[in-house]
Parts: structure tokens; C-alpha cells; sequence
């Protein structure tokens, strides 16, 4: 068998570059603790509206006991419930979101804050916004669930911490 | 050898139906861009028309163009590089048909708007039974050209012990061998969900069961349309361009690391599903940084070899070879495009694969300018210069118009920069994938429709190029003065080919090990847990 040497340099070099790439973003993983909605956690999505955690009373946003704030929210065709949620800055807020019927998916423009939503799964997803993100943002839904995909969208306003 | 033993005819039928699907998928393109940018209204500007057309259009280019063209370019490069008839004729051609019939019966619903759920599928939406029967139809007849690839070649090793196999049917045989482990995924999705879930026999369906055994197949069915671009990269490219393959033995290691890494990272597809824990994503990203090595290495490999030809025809100095090419011959200007193409194309894809960079641009319409630009692009590219290399030798004429063959090629390449690069933008400035239209009350719209326009531009390139390319098959002009298929010589012939990249079973046995690992436990978690499934939703 023949191998170039420069080819060889090539190959060492590709390697190097690979590791190097999936080290970046392990580092950034590990060291800023950043992952990809990830909870695992099963959920009866028809029954969502009239049992537990997803019933209508339950939704929007809480503020918890260590300052965090949790906002709980439901996706259907075609919207997400609540439709408008005021979330504050500078403050670590934790997503629980389900679906209640299809596959729905949710991305707020220009920020990490994005995840699918899966039927019979509740997706989780923690971020925090800077003050620099004041003001209102759409959510669209960003997975095709229907004919009226298109108009599947709300608002989150994002407010000073403490107001 | 006789056209009747090179399967010609086999092989013009399959790239036939390829091209002529792609043309009318490259139409719905051109209305899909309008209908999204706003110009049309009527009956063409409703969301039924458009979700029937972005489904066609993902079904016809994702799956019919490419799976015929791979059975095509691989009957007619295993028989002229084997010098060895079919395995099985008569089966080959039963493959054929039954794809076809796959094809037609999945375009009633799609065409009637009863199969609106897009190329992926996307349960709990259900399509008519008959989109899915299809569908598994198309597949089960590309498994029949597997067995073809590997029939020859196992016949091939019997009547040469010891030699080293054609580097271009060792290619067709990694691809025929990935292709059966990739697509068991899908298999099993629509075999035991999908079908019976849509003919009502079950009543629910676990969505992210589903979903992962979707990404099983999902991303290393791009391999399986990227191969035979490869395979003609390594093969017919250096020949072409009058120079040699620089490296036959690096062809064998990419194409055999493409086998073994592909199938068990589809994850990455999978990094904003709930469903899987972060470890089991992490590991697919490593295993998808790993992919881009036999990239890399076939990026070194094809351009070397080009400068060989460069300066074999005189050219001089660090980057004087690459203007000596000759750009007239149509599998050069392919192969110089593709590789300039897979250049953005792969920045774009590092970003998609990383772990939670992703979610930035996750769904966006950077995902599809993505894989338009590097499956479009690169690989649909490397397509037309194979076809246009392979299609003289399979009917005996030349083309009508030389002149029209690399307008075509150029053409293809200018109108994929404008689709994308704008695409890639608007992504970036948050608009989302698998929309009709944009009635968000946000100041981002107004950002969006300037390239949206451009948009429109390239799909209306690509459209006067993809007619081109037909008209190109259909005039032909004298008779060709070479029949025969020449393949690229290695500078270094291969005098002894380690073991173990001339036979199959080793890699095959490390990709079970490969696939336990990374699939195992996450497949039989939906059966260790507690989970609720989903009854079927029309759109």
C-alpha cells in the first residue's frame, strides 16, 4: 500500500482539525453548561388539558423561591398558550413546554431559546436573556404541523429584572 | 463487451426517470419560492397547494432522482469496470419497475394533497396508506440493486482471488452496503408505525420512537446520494481532465470510513428533540466531526489529481495548473464547481452539527439553504458531469450541442449560489423552514424580502438549466468515437491492497458493534419507560 508523505500531512492535519472542532464545543458544553433540550420525560399529551402540571391554571410564567423564573406553556394548533408572557432579564428562566396534539417546534429569533415539541414528550429548555434583548420578540413555530402552520406564532416581551 | 451486457439499456431507463422527475421538481421549486416570497394569489397561494408541492418536490428530488440515478451509475460503472454482465439481469429489472411503481403510487396522494406531510413524514400527521406502501416499494427495489453490487462483486473476488477490486465498484459496494443498514430504519418506521398505524390496525403511535428511527436513515441517506459523486470524483474526474488519480488507496479509506461512520450519528437531526439525554447527542457529534474526515481526504485526493492534469497540460507555477484545465470538458467544470460548492457547503454543515450552536439556526431556513447548496449543489453537480460522461458511451451519440452541455453546468451553478447564499441569510435573520408564507406582525419580515426576490431568481436559473439538461439527453448528435468507459489510473498502480480494504465483513461486523453502541440503548428506552402514544392528526 502507498501513502504520500504530504498526503499523510494531510490526514494528521484533517485529524487535528476534527478533534479540535468537537473539542471547541465540548469545552464550551461542559464549561458553560450549555445543552440542547435534552429532559427525557413522558407526558399523556390528550389529556393534557384536563390533568396536572399543562392544565390551564398552571400556565405562564412563576417566579421561584431561589429568584429563577419557571414559564409553563402549551403548544396546539395553531398557537402557543399563553399567547403573551412577559419574562425578566438577567434572570436564569426555565421552559417546560407540551404539545397537545402534532409536532410543534419553537424558535425566538436571534437567541438559543429554541427546542421541538413533541407529542407525549415535555421538552424543557433553560436560558437567560441580557438586558441588551429588552422588548417584544416573536416565537414562531418553527416544525410543520398543519395548513395553518404559517399563523402559528406568539409573543414574549422581555422586561427589565424587578419590574 | 455487448451494450446488452454493459446494461445500457437498464441504466438509460433508470436515468431517464431520474431527470425527467427532477425537471418537475425543479418547477414546484420556482412556484414554492414564489408562493413563499408573496407574488402569486389565487388558487396557488393557499397553504394546501403550497405543503402538496413542498412535499413532492422533497419526495421526487430526495428520493426518486437520487435512488434511480445511484441504480443507474451503479449497473453501468460495475458492468464496464468488472467487464462482467448483471448478477441478474431479469431482477435487476423487476428493481426497476417495482421503484417505478413505488413512485407512481406515492404520487397519487401527494399530488391530491393526501400526503402533505413532507419528505420526513412528520407523525402524528397521517398520509394516505398508499404514500407510505410506495415509498417502501421505492426502497425495497433499491435493495434489489444492492444485492446486484454485492453479488457482482463477491462473483468478481471469486474469478480474481487475491486482487484488488475496481476502485469504482468498491465504491458502489460500500454504498450498496451502507445503503441496507441505513435504510432499516425507515423500513422498520413504516413496516411496524407507519403503515399499520395509517390503515388504523394500531391506534397510536410513539412520535419519538418514530423520530428516532427516522434519524437512523435521515442523514446517511445524503451519503447514499453523495457516493456516486464521489466514487466519480476518484474515477472518471482525473481521467477526464487527461491526469491520474493521485492516491487509489485513499479512495478505499474514505469510502470505507463513509460506510462505517455514516449510519450511527443521525442524532445531530435530533438535538432539539426532548426524547434523547444530552450524552447520547454528544456522542453523535463526536461521530459527526469524525464524517467529515473521508470529506477532507477526498477534497486533497480530487484536487491533487487535478493538478496533476493541470500540469501535465502545461500549467505552471502554485496555481497556474487550475486555469491549464480544460473547463470545456463537462466533468471537469462538474468537478471544479462541486468542489468550490462543498467548500461553503461544509462550513455551513460544522455549524449544524454542533452540539448547541445549533440551536441558533435549528429549523430555520438556513437548514434548507444548507442542503440545497451542498446536495443541490455539490452532489447534483457531480450527477450531470457523471451523466454527461456516461450518457454517450450508453446510447453511442455524442451530444447535439457541447456548447449547450457546459452552459448547463454553469448555469446549474449560478442559479444554486443565488438560491442559497440569500437563504442562508434569511435563516440567519430568523425566518423558519416549512412555511407557506410570512404573516408575522415583526419588523424581521420586512428584512426577509429582498432575498426572498433573489431567491426567486435562482430557482428560475436552476429551472432553464434543469429543461437544458433534458433537452441535452434528448438531442444527440454523431456517433462517439470511443464507446468504452475509461477509468482514472492510480500514479501508483495497486500492486497489493491490504486486506481489509478489498473485502467487507470486518466493516460490516464494526458497524453492528458501532450501531449498538450509539442506537441500543436509545431505541430500547420507548420500551423501558412509560410512554403515551399519539393518535393519527390530518393536516
Amino acid at each position: 500500500m502507498h501513502v504520500d508523505a504530504t498526503e499523510k500531512k494531510w490526514v494528521y492535519i484533517s485529524i487535528i482539525m476534527a478533534f479540535f472542532m468537537a473539542g471547541l464545543l465540548a469545552f464550551y458544553a461542559i464549561g458553560s453548561n450549555i445543552h440542547p433540550p435534552s429532559n427525557v420525560e413522558t407526558i399523556n399529551s390528550e389529556r393534557l388539558h384536563v390533568e396536572g402540571e399543562f392544565m390551564e391554571d398552571n400556565l405562564g410564567v412563576k417566579k421561584k423561591p431561589d429568584g429563577s423564573v419557571e414559564v409553563r406553556m402549551v403548544a396546539a394548533r395553531y398557537g402557543f398558550y399563553p399567547q403573551e408572557v412577559k419574562i425578566p432579564a438577567e434572570t436564569p428562566v426555565k421552559f417546560r413546554i407540551a404539545s397537545l396534539d402534532v409536532l410543534h417546534g419553537f424558535h425566538v429569533p436571534y437567541t438559543n431559546l429554541a427546542t421541538m415539541v413533541v407529542p407525549g414528550y415535555v421538552s424543557e429548555v433553560n436560558t437567560e436573556f441580557p438586558s441588551a434583548k429588552l422588548g417584544d420578540h416573536p416565537m414562531l413555530c418553527n416544525e410543520y404541523c398543519g395548513l395553518g402552520h404559517d399563523h402559528m406564532w406568539s409573543k414574549i416581551t422581555i422586561v427589565a429584572k424587578g419590574e | 463487451m455487448t451494450n446488452s451486457d454493459k446494461a445500457a439499456r437498464l441504466s438509460l431507463a433508470n436515468f431517464w426517470v431520474a431527470f425527467i422527475f427532477f425537471a418537475v421538481a425543479a418547477l414546484l421549486g420556482v412556484y414554492q419560492v414564489a408562493a413563499r416570497a408573496g407574488y402569486l394569489s389565487g388558487m396557488l397561494d393557499t397553504p394546501e397547494m403550497y405543503f402538496a408541492s413542498v412535499s413532492t418536490h422533497g419526495v421526487l428530488m430526495g428520493f426518486v432522482l437520487t435512488t434511480f440515478f445511484v441504480m443507474g451509475f451503479g449497473y453501468y460503472t460495475a458492468t464496464t469496470s468488472l467487464k462482467q454482465a448483471l448478477w441478474n439481469k431479469g431482477l435487476a429489472w423487476f428493481g426497476f419497475w417495482l421503484a417505478v411503481v413505488g413512485v407512481l403510487m406515492a404520487a397519487a396522494p401527494l399530488l391530491t394533497g393526501n400526503a402533505s406531510v413532507l419528505y420526513t413524514f412528520y407523525p402524528p400527521l397521517r398520509a394516505h396508506p398508499a404514500f407510505y406502501i410506495g415509498a417502501v416499494l421505492l426502497v425495497v427495489g433499491s435493495w434489489i440493486w444492492c444485492l446486484q453490487m454485492i453479488m457482482m462483486t463477491m462473483t468478481w473476488k471469486k474469478k480474481n482471488p487475491g486482487e484488488a477490486i475496481p476502485l469504482v465498484q468498491f465504491g458502489n459496494t460500500c454504498n450498496a452496503i451502507m445503503w441496507l443498514w441505513t435504510s432499516l430504519g425507515v423500513a422498520a418506521e413504516a413496516l411496524f408505525q407507519l403503515i399499520p398505524w395509517s390503515l388504523g390496525l394500531i391506534e397510536t403511535i410513539d412520535v419519538g420512537l418514530a423520530r428516532t428511527l427516522f434519524s437512523w436513515t435521515l442523514h446517511a441517506i445524503v451519503y447514499f446520494w453523495l457516493f456516486p459523486a464521489y466514487i466519480a470524483m476518484y474515477t472518471l474526474l482525473p481521467k477526464e481532465a487527461g491526469g491520474k488519480l493521485f492516491s487509489d488507496e485513499m479512495g478505499r479509506i474514505a469510502f470505507v470510513m463513509l460506510l462505517v461512520i455514516s449510519v450511527p450519528i443521525g442524532f445531530h437531526h435530533l438535538f432539539m428533540d426532548p426524547f434523547q439525554a444530552a450524552g447520547w447527542k454528544f456522542l453523535h457529534m463526536t461521530g459527526t466531526f469524525a464524517v467529515m474526515l473521508p470529506t477532507l481526504f477526498t477534497g486533497f485526493t480530487v484536487i491533487a489529481s487535478l493538478e496533476i492534469a493541470g500540469r501535465l497540460r502545461g500549467g505552471k507555477g502554485l496555481f497556474g495548473w487550475i486555469g491549464a484545465l480544460d473547463r470545456k470538458n463537462p466533468l471537469v467544470l462538474a468537478g471544479l464547481l462541486a468542489i468550490i460548492l462543498l467548500a461553503f457547503g461544509g462550513f455551513g454543515g460544522a455549524i449544524n452539527a454542533s452540539y448547541h450552536m445549533n440551536s441558533m439556526v435549528h429549523n430555520t431556513q438556513w437548514v434548507t439553504g444548507h442542503f440545497h447548496l451542498i446536495f443541490g449543489g455539490t452532489t447534483i453537480i457531480m450527477y450531470m458531469g457523471a451523466l454527461y460522461v456516461l450518457w454517450p458511451k450508453m446510447t453511442g451519440k455524442e451530444f447535439a450541442s457541447p456548447g449547450m452541455v457546459i452552459s448547463q453546468i454553469w448555469l446549474w451553478f449560478i442559479g444554486m449560489l443565488v438560491l442559497t447564499l440569500p437563504w442562508h441569510v434569511i435563516g440567519m435573520l430568523g425566518q423558519p423552514r416549512r412555511i407557506s408564507s410570512t404573516p408575522y406582525d415583526t419588523p424581521l419580515v420586512e428584512a426577509w424580502g429582498p432575498h426572498e426576490a433573489a431567491m426567486v431568481v435562482g430557482g428560475v436559473i436552476l429551472l432553464v438549466s434543469a429543461l437544458m439538461l433534458i433537452l441535452n439527453m434528448m438531442r444527440s448528435g454523431a456517433a462517439v468515437t470511443q464507446p468504452e468507459v475509461e477509468y482514472a489510473e492510480p500514479i501508483h498502480p495497486v500492486m497489493n491492497v491490504p486486506k481489509l480494504l478489498n473485502s467487507f465483513a470486518f466493516w460490516n461486523f464494526i458497524i453492528l458493534i458501532y450501531l449498538i453502541a450509539s442506537y441500543g440503548y436509545p431505541i430500547a428506552q420507548f420500551f423501558i419507560m412509560d410512554t403515551y402514544g399519539t393518535i393519527p392528526w390530518e393536516i
